[in-house]
């Protein structure tokens, strides 16, 4: 293989990764303060819906990207009410901001645009362009958020508190800090990620919304989560292999290999959730989550 | 904060699930106005959709099996406190697994075939979600995260195969040869005309009785029988049970090999009783809508049925009503599905806790 062919394709990788990273490490924020969200594919489909809605109806970019975040960060505050306040069950809310997401997005599109839930082609400043090196500002934003997520998480007061509702909200409440609160501004954190990774995908990466344009790489970005045992740097590792494999997929399409012949797509497709159940079952090492998450905080037990 | 919770017991099994599907269907209503159309006449095309004719009404019944399906599949695993959302792709082995009884053995006359392929879906789909429930029984594995890999990896495995093994040979579409014609399941217009009673034809067929057989089924397993009382013990208290003598992990396994095989049951309906071939997606979401139908027939087998005519009641109404306002598009019901599982599921404490305070109320003012 040509150094050209490897370039390209470590290229393609990394655009592949970005909403991967971004939605990842959005879980990651989510889930080590003890809320389990299983609905960043429904996040990131909101996010790229009003973003690519309001970067054509305004013609900016970056007005896409706000209205992005804003989509997510409503549908995060949606799963922190049910799953913190309501103290609900967080999976069956993740399930439902997931059909919500879904159906709403295709009802909205259709009514508005008429194209079957596609929104108008974007074009020009209704993209983001490339910023450098050939990629856009939220490749930036995405790669950014590794180190500050690290840094914040491990070595600030925050951070600390954070982590620790996530493994024991019971003495974060006794030291007088607020359970809710820190679980609510991880939330929060949680749905401008989402925004972000969902933002790329309609206003970077594509022209436009598709229907379900997500496609599932909400729960690859899980799937990444749990490979990186819940910390930020293995993430960026777990999503750009994950990136890796996807882009190497479709360069491999109809290529036979030397030995082995035509690898089946679907093969390729197949190894992200393949690795994910392996990994779970303990065989290559384990991944073991924040010990509180998935469990509502009862104060008066 | 935690305001005493007692409901008799009708208000909890029948008010506390109504309050909220009510309140589900206004919020409906409310996007149906956001996106500038009349909720009041979407609601009567929709049930003049699915009740209001015998055709329609043969549409919801068929509809309705399908979710009976899914929703017993779901409420099974439920009971055993897990939480099973791979339905999508234990009905999508199944489809396989009745695909390859019915075209391989299809020398067999159909009083054999039909039931060996109704066995060979149910056997997929639990073999399918017995991995899950292995991983999670022996390994501690979360089978919410399994399972939703696991759908993942069905629906990959069954494009490979479709494109690649099973496709009929000179057809583009990724679809298999029709299955042989003794092993299709009568439609009911067809029984009904063995009889000399004309009714409406329609994609109904008999599955339906299958459905309901499989509802009685999982009532008398659940509440009659010794493994569904420990299948319950486990869900409600998995400690206890062991002290019991229950293994949680033996539990778990069977209750999800029995959850597997129930949704196995959606391909029986869809593939065996109308497609009559084994093609892409035709899980359609039905999966997820089973989770909306527990958690609103509160996984008892009459709830579950009565939610699945009301969900059998939005898909046929639904496609007629997107016939009628094109701008009420079936996702409509993937919306209204969303909303229940969010209010039925995830905010059943905040219904709850406004039923109590309505009933404590009228019973001081009573008082």
């Amino acid at each position: 293989m040509e150094f050209s062919t490897i370039y390209a394709v470590l290229d393609s990788a990394l655009r592949l990764s970005i909403p991967l990273l971004a939605a990842c490490l959005a879980g990651l924020w989510s889930e080590r303060s003890g809320v389990v969200d299983i609905g960043l594919e429904g996040k990131m489909l909101v996010a790229a819906f009003a973003a690519a809605a309001a970067a054509h109806a305004f013609g900016s970019a970056w007005i896409g990207l706000m209205a992005g975040i804003g989509a997510a960060v409503a549908f995060s505050l949606i799963h922190g009410f049910a799953s913190i306040s309501q103290r609900g069950n967080q999976i069956v809310s993740g399930v439902a901001i997931n059909l919500l997401a879904a159906g709403l997005t295709a009802i909205v599109g259709n009514a508005w645009y008429g194209q079957g839930g596609r929104t108008p082609p974007l074009e020009g400043a209704e993209r983001f362009q490339d910023a450098l090196f050939g990629h856009s500002a939220p490749v930036y934003f995405a790669l950014l958020a590794v180190p500050v997520t690290w840094f914040v998480l491990a070595r600030t007061r925050f951070g600390l508190r954070l982590r620790a509702v996530g493994e024991n909200p019971a003495a974060v409440d006794t030291a007088g800090i607020s359970v809710t609160g820190l679980r609510y501004s991880a939330v929060v954190i949680c749905g401008v990620l989402c925004g972000l990774a969902g933002t790329y995908l309609s206003v970077g990466q594509s022209a436009g919304f598709l229907n379900n344009m997500t496609a599932g790489k909400g729960f690859i970005a899980l799937a990444a989560l749990i490979f990186a045992k819940w910390r930020a740097w293995p993430a960026l590792g777990a999503c750009f292999l994950f990136g890796l494999l996807d882009a190497v997929a479709i360069r491999l399409q109809g290529i036979a290999l030397p030995g082995i012949g035509e690898v089946p797509v679907q093969a390729i497709q197949a190894l992200p959730y393949l690795m994910t159940i392996i990994l779970l079952a303990g065989v290559i090492g384990t991944a073991i989550p924040p010990r509180a998450s998935g469990v509502p905080y009862v104060k008066e037990r | 904060m935690s305001a005493p919770l007692d409901l008799p017991k009708w208000a909890d099994t029948v008010l506390v699930p109504a309050v909220s599907v009510v309140c589900a269907f206004l919020v409906a209503g409310l996007v149906v106005l956001a996106i500038g159309e009349d909720p009041v006449s979407a609601t009567r095309y929709l049930i003049q959709g699915s009740l209001g004719s015998g055709e329609g009404l043969g549409f919801t019944l068929f509809y309705t099996t399908d979710f009976i399906f899914t929703g017993l599949a779901v409420a099974v695993a439920y009971h055993a406190g897990l939480f099973n959302i791979g339905g999508e792709g234990q009905a999508t082995l199944g489809g396989l697994g009745a695909a390859l009884t019915v075209l391989n053995l299809s020398f067999l006359p159909g009083f054999l075939l039909i039931p060996l392929g109704i066995l060979g879906a149910a056997a997929f789909g639990a073999a399918w979600a017995a991995i899950p429930g292995y991983l999670q029984a022996k390994r501690g594995s979360h089978i919410v995260i399994t399972t939703i890999m696991f759908n993942w990896l069905a629906s990959v495995l069954i494009v490979y195969l479709l494109v690649n093994v099973l496709r009929e040979a000179q057809s583009m579409n990724p679809e298999t040869r029709e299955f042989p014609a003794q092993s299709h399941i009568p439609f009911m217009h067809e029984v009904f005309a063995a009889f000399g009673i004309e009714i409406p034809s329609s994609q109904l067929n008999l599955s339906l009785i299958l459905a309901l057989a499989a509802a009685f089924g999982v009532w008398l397993l659940i509440y009659r029988s010794r493994l569904g009382y420990a299948i319950r013990v486990v869900g409600s208290n998995p400690t206890a049970a062991v002290y019991a003598g229950i293994s949680p992990a033996r539990i778990t396994i069977i209750a999800m090999l029995l959850s597997g095989a129930l949704a196995g049951g959606l391909a029986v309906n869809e593939l065996m009783g109308y497609q009559h071939r084994l093609l892409l997606e035709f899980t359609a979401g039905y999966g997820f809508v089973g989770i909306a139908v527990a958690l609103m027939g509160r996984a008892h087998p009459v709830g579950i049925i009565l939610a699945s005519l009301l969900f059998g009641i939005l898909y046929q109404g639904g496609a007629e009503l997107a016939f009628e306002q094109p701008a009420i598009t079936r996702d409509m019901v993937v919306v209204i599905s969303g909303i229940i599982i969010l209010f039925a599921g995830a905010l059943d404490g905040l219904f709850r806790r406004l039923v109590v305070r309505v009933l404590h109320s009228t019973k001081a003012a009573r008082a």
